[in-house]
């Protein structure tokens, strides 16, 4: 590939995806190529890259908006919410740490691949949060959905439709989302030594009580060193995060940990240990190993996860842990990827998907990313995808 | 009756074969599912936006998802258009049928098929009715979010259709953000089912999409949604006000100063005065708006919270505050505002709009709707979610004038189009349906709706889908 394009506006944007979709050249769609490594290989001539389009447009902190060209960095964004004590409040992850990659992850990239963190369980995904959208088409024409008011149903949502697309529908160039306030404080109770299955039971149980529990994830004895030092009792770490009001959050970690301490040894971390834990577990911290080995990030029912590792655990070297309160499994495979015994097992618990986030060149070169869609549902994406792109110019192979 | 808005020409194919057809669904459908006399029919012609009507073909009310499937083929067969129906509660005409049209009605459909406290998620068939949900998992200590003010009668299926929204959509979301999974029929009869008790699902979105698609894409036949624990205690506190505007910049700050409580409803005197009649609440009946306020948690965040709401509505000078004192008198203060669209109905016909804007346009918004309003020499109701700066004017009518209505249809499109040109949309929870049609062309441009009518066609390449919804009959693709 020779150089990126990276035009600095909409307009000139449109103007060589026309051109492009005029002589069928294939473009690689990027923000900051910080997860480029992720989802299949892409075949394509050319790089369209949105860092250039870049820029708050508009931030009303009172209204709990803000928009941005599709190209800006997410620090800067971050640091803007920061200084209005707001916060993006579907913790997308950084995926820098585990996937090895440098550069700088901006706003569109985190859209684009719908990409949530440990709040999921309560504030929901980042396609949640996504209120409206700019973007051009795959024939050149800037095309504009949804709005900046938080309750909006005028016609259908492509909104929807882009946010999670890996740039195979369109160049996102300027997306409008909610923003919420940071919670003032928050807590994080600890139970140690349960076991997989004791954990989900214990988490589902918290997520039924009054406590709003805004993160509730399970720290297997492989991985909880990482996260939870040794200074605490041993074995498994089952964490909840309460957040709010200072004093809200103190009556309900006495809450929750006394019904913790019934089964096992509990203890309260405090904020700032609060907010390094959870950042760790967004990030997938102890997979953030250096190695190629394959990771897989696995979506299913809360109370499935834990099944699908211990039928795994018989077959193949596997090392897990589990965030939202057992539904999404971070998988390291310690050799081969074993994509289609994964498949097959979580078909069996009841369903979802695992996706392939890392892995060498040479499995992914023959392992599909996203779990193969049925058959039904697989024409309809297509069919979706050609009303879209009808050259087949975006990202070709990405998703497919 | 006005009859400015136009329903796309039926087919004279369609309804040259009408027997025929109306057989040929008698073979498919058990015995007592099919609905064909002019009799039974006539209590489908219409929705909740009473002003327009239109007898149906025929109406199929299938038991399974197979015979859903069995309706659909049959009529993507012969290009037969299809209206789904929920319970016909949709404020926008979005259930209204057409001449040509089979309506398929999803009323026989309303089992609970699996609660799941573990994973926090009911599965449902798309008939049951929302207020069912909650019912279901209540005594447990969990409830369904959502909370449109039709609850006791819309149906799930319904909500999906329109991405309905309530009163407590502002902490919790509305209907798409509590959405898990569907299964549905495709206009050929394909079954397919989107996302699952799996918190997120992968490739295209096409659930997201789904829902709020107002019956285009498809029927959905069942769907999983999110239960969420229930609070430990709630409670709804009024604060009257001398002034609309006061109101409004109170909600504004409220919001601005990062408190998010459950709910902010406002409604101005002539919807107090209604809702306080039909319900005896104990609303303040000397303030010219008033919020109802509502949070939750344990005593002391409640306390807490409240605390910085009084604090926020004294500075815009507040007239009248009343905590609830009991469970009881909180269900009264709901239950006043949830009526007041059917204790409304009592006294006038309306028609509800549906606009949204930022809540910094609120206090603006409301004063130009009053102008609208006077110039057209009509009268409103304010009562709506001030918290996401979702608002309803009820714009009262008399149906049986048609210049009345005629002029309730004119300044109700000029409150829309104020709506959008302050930075807001036409609908934010009643849906598009046929009521705003025709406006949309001013929120989107051509080539926008192009690229969603494109989307549509994915799903539905004929166009037999709830087809003269959504989209201005002129520009639309050439069969
Ligand atoms: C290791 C890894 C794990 C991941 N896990 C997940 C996951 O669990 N869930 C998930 O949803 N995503 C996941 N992703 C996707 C991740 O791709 C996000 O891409 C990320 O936020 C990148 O920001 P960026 O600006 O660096 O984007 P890039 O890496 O440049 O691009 C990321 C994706 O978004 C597209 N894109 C970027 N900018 C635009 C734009 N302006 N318009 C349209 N498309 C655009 C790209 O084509 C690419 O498909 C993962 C990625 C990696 C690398
Ligand atoms: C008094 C009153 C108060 C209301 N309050 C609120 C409120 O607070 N918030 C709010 O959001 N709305 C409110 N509404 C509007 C209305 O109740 C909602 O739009 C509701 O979701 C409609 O549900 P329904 O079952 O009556 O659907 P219907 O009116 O029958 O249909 C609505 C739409 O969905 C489609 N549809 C129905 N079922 C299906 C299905 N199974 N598959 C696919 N498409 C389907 C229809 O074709 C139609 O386009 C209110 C209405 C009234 C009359």
């Amino acid at each position: 590939m020779s150089m990126a394009f990276e035009p600095t506006s909409e307009t000139e944007a449109a103007d060589i995806i026309r051109q492009a979709a005029g002589a069928g050249m294939a473009l690689a769609i990027t923000g900051g190529g910080t997860r480029s490594g992720f989802g299949n290989r892409v075949r394509a001539e050319q790089v369209l890259s949105a860092r250039k389009l870049s820029g708050i447009v508009s931030y009303n902190p009172a209204e709990m908006t803000m928009s941005a060209k599709a190209g800006t960095p997410m620090a800067e964004i971050e640091a803007a919410l920061l200084g209005n004590r707001q916060m993006l409040a579907f913790e997308p992850m950084d995926h820098r740490g585990v996937m090895g990659t440098s550069g700088v992850p901006t706003i569109g990239g985190v859209f684009a691949a719908n990409v949530s963190g440990p709040r999921r369980i309560t504030a929901g995904a980042a396609r949640d949060h996504l209120l409206g959208i700019r973007f051009v088409n795959g024939a050149g024409e800037a095309i504009k959905s949804g709005g900046r008011v938080m309750k909006n149903v005028t016609g259908l949502d492509l909104v929807k439709l882009l946010c999670g697309s890996h740039g195979t529908l369109g160049l996102l160039t300027e997306v409008t989302f909610k923003v919420l306030p940071l919670p003032p404080a928050a807590a994080t109770i600890v139970a140690f030594g349960l076991d997989d299955a004791q954990a989900v039971a214990a988490m589902a149980h918290a997520l039924s009580m009054p406590v709003e529990v805004s993160g509730a994830a399970h720290l297997t004895e492989s991985v909880r060193y990482r996260f939870v030092g040794s200074s605490h009792p041993e074995g498994a770490a089952t964490v909840l995060r309460l957040e709010g009001l200072p004093a809200s959050v103190a009556v309900r970690a006495e809450k929750l940990k006394a019904a913790f301490a019934q089964v096992a040894p509990a203890t309260v971390l405090d904020q700032e240990a609060t907010e390094k834990l959870w950042r760790d577990i967004r990030d997938a911290k102890p997979y953030a190993d250096g190695t190629q080995k394959p990771l897989w990030r696995v979506s299913v029912a809360p109370t499935a996860g834990h099944q699908l590792v211990a039928a795994l655990r018989l077959q193949t070297g596997v090392d897990a842990f589990y965030d939202w309160q057992g539904g999404l499994v971070w998988l390291r495979m310690e050799a081969d990827a074993e994509a289609d015994m994964l498949r097959r097992f979580i078909k069996g618990i009841g369903g979802g998907h695992a996706t392939l986030v890392r892995a060498s060149d040479a499995v992914r070169a023959v392992i599909p990313a996203f779990e193969p869609e049925p058959a039904p549902v697989a024409a309809l994406s297509a069919r979706i995808k050609e009303k879209f792109d009808p050259m087949g110019i975006f990202n070709p192979g990405k998703m497919g | 009756m006005p009859e400015t808005i136009a329903f796309l020409e039926p087919k004279p194919s369609v309804l040259a074969r009408r027997r025929q057809i109306v057989e040929d669904l008698a073979d498919i459908l058990p015995a007592g599912c099919l609905i064909s006399e002019k009799r039974g029919l006539v209590p489908f012609e219409t929705d909740a936006f009473i002003a327009y009507r239109q007898v149906p073909l025929a109406v199929a009310l299938p038991e399974t998802t197979a015979q859903v499937a069995a309706v659909l083929k049959y009529c993507s067969r012969y290009g037969i258009p299809v209206v789904p129906r929920g319970a016909g509660t949709s404020l926008s005409g979005g259930a209204i049928p057409q001449s040509d049209a089979v309506v398929i009605g999803l009323s026989k459909m309303s089992r609970i098929l699996d609660i799941d406290f573990a994973n926090r998620s009911a599965t449902v068939q798309a008939g049951v009715t929302n207020i069912n949900i909650s019912e279901a998992v209540s005594a447990d200590g969990f409830f369904y979010a959502p909370d449109p003010s039709s609850q006791l009668a819309c149906t799930i299926g319904g909500n999906i259709g329109m991405n309905s929204g309530g009163a407590h959509c502002l902490k919790y979301g509305v209907t798409t953000n509590n959405l898990l999974g569907v299964k549905m029929v495709l206009f050929d009869g394909t079954v397919i089912e989107l996302g699952g008790k799996a918190l997120d699902a992968q490739g295209y979105d096409l659930l997201g999409f789904v829902c709020g698609s107002e019956g285009q894409l498809g029927i959905v036949t069942e769907a999983t949604v999110r239960l969420l624990a229930k609070p430990e205690g709630t409670r709804p506190v009024l604060f009257g006000f001398m002034s609309s505007e006061e109101a409004g910049s109170c909600v504004a700050e409220v919001i601005g100063s990062g408190i998010i409580p459950v709910a902010i409803e406002f409604m101005d005197k002539p919807a107090i005065g209604i809702c306080e009649a039909f319900a005896q609440a104990g609303y303040p009946m000397d303030v010219e708006a008033l919020l109802i306020v509502e949070v939750e948690g344990s005593e002391a965040e409640m306390e807490a919270m409240l605390a910085s709401i009084i604090d926020i509505a004294r500075r815009h000078g507040v007239a009248t505050i009343r905590e609830s004192q009991s469970a009881t008198e909180a269900a009264l203060i709901w239950k006043g505002r949830k009526s007041a669209f059917g204790a409304t109905g009592r006294i006038a016909d309306y028609i509800c709009m549906d606009g949204t804007v930022p809540l910094s346009q609120l206090s603006y918004v409301l004063k130009k709707t009053a102008e609208i309003i006077d110039g057209y020499g009509l009268r409103v109701a304010n009562v709506f979610h001030a918290g996401d700066g979702n608002m309803h004017p009820l714009i009262l009518y008399n149906i049986n004038d048609p210049e009345d209505a005629a002029r309730a249809e004119a300044a109700g499109n000029d409150i829309l189009r104020l709506c959008v040109d302050a930075g807001g949309c036409l609908t934010g929870e009643h849906g598009v349906g046929i009521e705003k049609r025709d406006l949309m062309l001013h929120q989107f441009t051509q080539m926008d709706l192009n690229q969603q009518m494109a989307a549509r066609a994915a799903f539905d390449p004929q166009w037999i889908m709830n087809p003269s919804k959504v989209f201005p009959l002129e520009g639309r693709p050439v069969a």
